[in-house]
């Protein structure tokens, strides 16, 4: 089989870090990051941009990963799971998430971090309806989401009283 | 001594690396050399394999090919009766059978390669349907395609015609469901002739891939090597199926010499792995005119694909829950499973159970009507008591109290007021709403004296630091293991909940503890757990290195004297079970579970005439599981599992054409989404089991058993339209509901 | 993954008049590539036929909201996203803002766009049935200039669009000045958040002392692709509302819609709730 596409050369931040990656122009940013950068905390449910544990920040707006062609990564400032603690300190939200029960089998836990953490980035003090909408890209099959929800919302809280 | 940690909230122990995206799942692990491996279908439902051809601009010389003829044992995937091959040979029976696996180091020319492939096939006649199984239109599977059948009876339902008020029919029918855990499949393998097999990967079982892969590969048990990868859910799924996958990624090892990684797309996961089975169930049911059931008859089938499986294991406990908490004198259920060309359907949360329990429920609402009593005191004054006797003969011993149960759940949901409500305001509404219930219990383990069989072992050793770690090879896919087994170890020992830890579950470390299905791990492996920390205990104190009172420096520095003095300390407990367990297996008759689960769940739905489109308001789930270990990992098993039970009842529909699901994506295989699901409020009951640990019993399976039809009895309730069939989806509503605008 | 990831190409083009450039060189050959949350889904699938690409998310010339006092234009590249967050938007265009908060999840609106909702086609697609309503018009670009066309006979067929292979869609543009009439937007998907519409239905009527005046109707998933009903508007315009009126117009739509049997939804549903989802409309414009 004949290659049509030429690998380019992307370059992008990542966590705060300047990262070069030679990749196919129409390969999936979810690979690139799991394969080329090795950040494996960002997970793959069904490559179709339905499930959300693909789930990352490009310039501060929630993507699915899965949906994002190399190209497109280009000059973009992206936040990954890897990225949202600092250190050992977790996050507020990684921490509500571990405190509420809001992960199960962990595998969509990810994403919902992400889409919590860019939720509360929009709505500082969202109501549970909110918090319904802004996580319902994200597919949860273990919780029910009852525990998720605790958990954004005792997050904001905990935001709060540490702002 | 520590405060005990059993009914106390203590963080997950795999918390940590789960919020932060450090978990291993098997797809996160890569080695060295590695190829990927790809499987190849069968093209038809049901034919002759004439020839396989690689086609295509592929160099095929550069890819690793696996064909039935490789494998250098027994061509199956040893489970009851080792009637599915690894890979078709001559025959294929359903649309996803394996027939080619083929790897290489490039995973994108994997799968143009993978399609450059095909298989030749002749093709047979092929059957889809219960019926078309039952009338034998083909026989695909033994003498006549019933892969097995129970008869239980308790006294005598022939009897009880002629003495009824009424008697009561109803059919009724549960569709397919995906397990949709958000981890696909997926194994590693290694292999040579040397070191044997080792396989890493997402399940639940690890030895029963130890078992399969023996015969397989034609290797002794200490050759074959099973590990546990962090596993993203399972529900079931991840049970038997996880054994063909990690046979594939044998059989490439095994020829190319390098590790091999087979990941299951979404795709590929939701068309060719099990599902729960669709069932059709009959019940006749004689009724005096104060409601008490004087005789059940029940037929109960489940289409059960194209092999074996697990299937007279679902079938087993599907028929054992067929008559629910009820005290009925006279009680005849006929089950069978048979064989349609579909991808074999297995193991799902509940096992059977949700099946019967549905129908049950559904037939109870369709008994009170007949006899005009409202569905909840219908099922009062048939409610099973201690002392009293279940279908199968077994005297319940527990003190069952389902009227406090019942009462729990109308008083949290505003049942009677609701009801009384709804009914008024309906008529001029366009919502209509509705609130509806469900009775049901679910046993806890192996079912009849398959513990005994069983016989699992579980352990603790101390390690070189003076920790006590948990050995055994139940596994952690979210629902708890790891942190319900150290909040049992912990107590048991009198040390912090922190200085326990968990073995991965690895056969070369761990012992048999069994599969992590039934509702088991807790109440089973839990009580091996406890028992071998007690012993472990006590052998510190024979030897005089520990004394009480301690705290849990002194306990660890107990265990490193231990060890220094004496050597290895390591205590292990096989299961025994309690007294007083009798099982027969010929009649069919006995203690089927040790322990039950008990519980009423109440589900309140409204219902748009416009769209016939269906939204759960509000469910109340109350249940008695004996104690509860941990509040919110448990409120979290209730949840998940109702969440599920949504899911079963409203909108998760597979699509068949041919046996094959068609509608094999996310986007079009319907699952709960954050705002399709009510408030879920969960409320337990306790009654400490003597026999559990701490004085648990099993919770998984309980939820998936009662939502459905509860939801199901609230959508009759607000369109009075007979709902006889799972899924209700608009379009099902719309073409039986009269109240539908049109 | 199911496709061959190195057969695919995708090329950036400095500009717009690069990318336009690279379309017309080769007419047919290269097809534009926006947010990608659809060709993306195929490429997983293995069901990408085409195999050459032109990146166009760089090229800022697409993106952006313009007002004038006649007209709102919204770039090709407006996401979902944008589309809710613009003031005007949600003052005077609620419809396109509902039907782009209902398509896909946060995560789809943030990359999805308008142009590339239309330019995908799908009979499915939330935002045709209000740009329908609100008479949108598309700018079409090539190299060789510029044009103005109506939305509506836009979608020829399955898939099919009124457009060259040389184009681009470059603008879409709605008409202000619709305040006071009444609208409704509802879409029937196959769950509440997330879903593929099984039924989609916009509407906009201005009633006067009973009397409708004007009203337009446009339906998504009934037809094979999103469709005017403008022979049902025909029957209602003008006319006062009543009983036999709402069935007059139920069994003019029947007749205008073709929906058809998926794994999604049926014909017989489809049908009846688009009737239903009409006289839930027509109701409202009833009650005041």
């Amino acid at each position: 089989m004949p290659d049509a596409a030429q690998k380019i050369v992307v370059r992008c931040t990542v966590n705060g870090a300047a990262e070069s990656v030679s990749a196919y122009p129409m390969a999936r940013l979810l690979d690139v990051l799991r394969e080329e950068l090795k950040l494996t905390g960002t997970k793959e449910g069904c490559g179709e941009g339905e499930c959300g544990a693909c789930s990352v920040l490009i310039d501060g707006e929630l993507v699915n990963s899965c949906l994002v062609p190399a190209m497109q990564a280009e000059g973009a400032d992206i936040r990954t799971i890897e990225g949202i603690a600092s250190g050992e300190q977790l996050h507020a939200v990684q921490e509500a998430f571990l405190e509420c029960g809001g992960a199960q089998c962990g595998i969509c836990t990810p994403g919902m971090v992400m889409a919590a953490v860019n939720l509360l980035a929009r709505v500082p003090e969202p109501a549970e309806e909110e918090v319904r909408a802004g996580l319902s890209g994200n597919l949860c099959r273990c919780t029910g989401y009852m525990k998720i929800f605790e958990t954004v919302l005792h997050a904001c809280q905990q935001v709060k009283v540490g702002a | 001594m520590s405060e005990a940690t059993i009914g106390r909230v203590v963080p997950r122990k795999e918390g940590r690396e789960k919020v932060t995206g450090r978990s291993r799942y098997v797809d996160d692990i890569t080695m060295p050399g590695m190829l990927h491996g790809a499987t190849v279908r069968s093209p038809a439902a049901r034919g002759r394999v004439r020839g396989i051809h690689f086609e295509g601009n592929i160099s095929w010389e550069e890819f690793t090919v696996v064909t039935a003829k490789d494998i250098p044992g027994k061509n199956f995937i040893r489970l009851l009766i080792n009637d599915q091959p690894c890979l078709a040979d001559g025959l294929v029976n359903h649309p996803e059978e394996p027939v080619v696996l083929l790897a290489h180091a490039d995973k994108h020319l994997l799968e143009e390669a993978r399609r450059a492939v095909r298989i030749e096939i002749e093709p047979l006649p092929a059957i889809f349907t219960i019926d078309d199984s039952l009338a034998k239109k083909e026989i695909i599977w033994g003498e006549d395609n019933i892969f097995k059948s129970f008869l239980v009876e308790k006294g005598n339902v022939d009897e009880v015609w002629s003495r009824a008020d009424f008697i009561v029919e109803g059919e009724y029918s549960t569709g397919a469901q995906e397990q949709l855990y958000i981890e696909p499949q997926g194994m590693i393998a290694t292999a040579n002739a040397e070191d044997g097999v080792t396989i890493r990967g997402s399940m639940q079982c690890p030895y029963y891939i130890h078992k399969a892969l023996m015969p397989l590969m034609g290797l002794p048990k200490d050759k074959i090597r099973v590990i546990q990868t962090e596993t993203g859910g399972g529900f079931g799924g991840k049970e038997e199926y996880p054994s063909m996958i990690a046979a594939h990624a044998a059989l490439l090892a095994w020829k190319s010499g390098k590790p091999v990684k087979i990941i299951y797309d979404r795709a590929e996961d939701m068309a060719a792995t099990t599902k729960r089975h669709p069932s059709r169930t009959r019940h006749r049911t004689a009724v005096r005119r104060d409601g008490k059931l004087l005789g059940m008859e029940i037929e109960f089938t489940l289409d059960g694909g194209a092999y074996e499986t697990l299937s007279p294991v679902v079938l087993s406990r599907g028929t054992v829950h067929a008559a629910g908490p009820y005290n009925c004198a006279n009680v005849r259920i006929r089950s069978r499973v048979v064989a349609t060309n579909a991808p074999p359907h297995g193991a799902f949360r509940g096992f059977g159970a949700p099946q019967s329990v549905f129908a049950l429920e559904r037939h109870l609402d369709k008994v009170a009507q007949a006899v005009g009593m409202a569905p909840e005191e219908l099922r009062r004054r048939n409610f099973i008591r201690e002392g009293e006797t279940l279908a199968v003969g077994q005297v319940v011993r527990e003190k069952v109290d389902m009227n406090r149960l019942l009462d729990r759940a109308l008083a949290e949901s505003g049942y009677l007021e609701k009801r009384e409500r709804f009914g008024r305001e309906n008529p001029g509404s366009r919502i209509k709403k509705g609130i509806g219930l469900a009775a049901f219990l679910h046993g806890a383990g192996f079912t009849g004296s398959g513990e005994e069989y069983l016989a699992s072992v579980a352990g603790v050793e101390a390690t070189a630091d003076g920790r006590v770690r948990v050995l055994a090879a139940s596994t952690e896919m979210g629902q708890g293991t790891n942190t319900i087994f150290s909040q049992i170890a912990a107590d048991a020992l009198g040390v912090d909940y922190e200085r326990i830890e968990i073995g991965q579950p690895d056969t070369a470390h761990v012992p048999d503890s069994g599969p992590t299905v039934a509702s088991r791990t807790c109440m089973i492996v839990g009580k091996l757990v406890e028992t071998a920390a007690i012993e472990l205990k006590r052998k510190l104190m024979a030897q005089g290195v520990l004394k009480e009172p301690y705290d849990s420096g002194e306990f660890e520095k107990a265990c490193r004297e231990y060890l220094e003095k004496i050597g290895e300390l390591k205590t292990s407990c096989k299961y025994q079970a309690p007294p007083g367990l009798h099982w027969d297996d010929a009649k069919y008759q006995g203690d089927a579970y040790g322990a039950y689960a008990w519980a009423v769940y109440v589900a309140e739905v409204s219902v748009d005439t416009v769209t016939c489109e269906i939204h759960v308001d509000d469910f109340v789930a109350v249940q008695e599981v004996g104690r509860v270990i941990h509040p919110v990992l448990a409120a979290g098993q209730i949840e998940g599992g109702v969440a599920q039970g949504i899911g079963y009842a409203l909108y998760e529909n597979v699509v068949w054409k041919e046996g094959r699901m068609v509608n094999g994506q996310m986007t079009n295989y319907v699952m709960p989404s954050s705002v399709d699901l009510p408030a879920i409020r969960v409320f337990f009951e306790e009654n400490p089991y003597p026999f559990g640990p701490g004085g648990a019993k099993g919770i998984g399976e309980l939820p998936m058993d009662g939502t459905a039809p509860a939801i199901a009895s609230a959508i009759e309730h607000a369109t009075g339209a007979r709902i006889t069939q799972i899924p209700v989806t608009p379009e099902a509503l719309m073409e039986t509901w009269e109240g539908a605008l049109a | 993954m199911r496709s061959y990831i190195p057969a695919y190409e995708l090329r950036a083009p400095k500009d717009l008049a690069a990318a336009l450039g690279l379309l017309a060189s080769e007419p047919g050959v290269w097809k534009p590539f926006a947010g990608g949350t659809d060709l993306m889904v195929l490429l997983e699938a293995g069901k990408l036929e085409h195999r050459k690409f032109v990146n166009l998310r760089g090229l800022g010339e697409l993106r952006g909201v313009e007002e004038t006092p006649e007209f709102v234009t919204l770039g090709a590249l407006t996401t979902y996203s944008d589309v809710q967050r613009n003031a005007t938007m949600q003052r005077e265009f609620s419809l396109l803002c509902r039907a782009a908060a209902e398509t896909g999840s946060v995560a789809t609106q943030n990359r999805g766009t308008l142009g590339g909702n239309i330019a995908n086609a799908s009979p499915a697609a939330d935002s045709p049935p209000a740009l329908l309503v609100y008479d949108a018009e598309l700018e079409l670009i090539s190299a060789g200039g510029s044009r103005w066309t109506p939305y509506r006979g836009f979608h020829t067929g399955y898939k099919k669009m009124n457009m060259r292979a040389d184009e681009l869609i470059g603008r879409i543009r709605i008409r202000r000045g619709g305040e006071g009439r009444k609208i409704y937007f509802r879409k029937v998907g196959t769950r509440k958040a997330q879903a593929i519409s099984k039924v989609c239905l916009a509407g906009a009527a201005r009633v006067e002392d009973g009397k409708i005046e004007d009203i337009r109707i446009a339906l998504g998933s009934v037809a094979p692709m999103p469709l005017r009903c403008v022979k049902t508007e025909a029957v209602l315009r003008g006319r006062r509302l009543d009983l036999a009126l709402v069935r007059a117009a139920r069994e003019e739509l029947a007749r205008e819609i073709a929906p058809i049997d998926d794994m999604r939804s049926s014909a017989r549903y489809r049908g009846r709730v688009a009737g239903n989802l009409l006289e839930e409309f027509l109701g409202e414009l009833d009650g005041g």
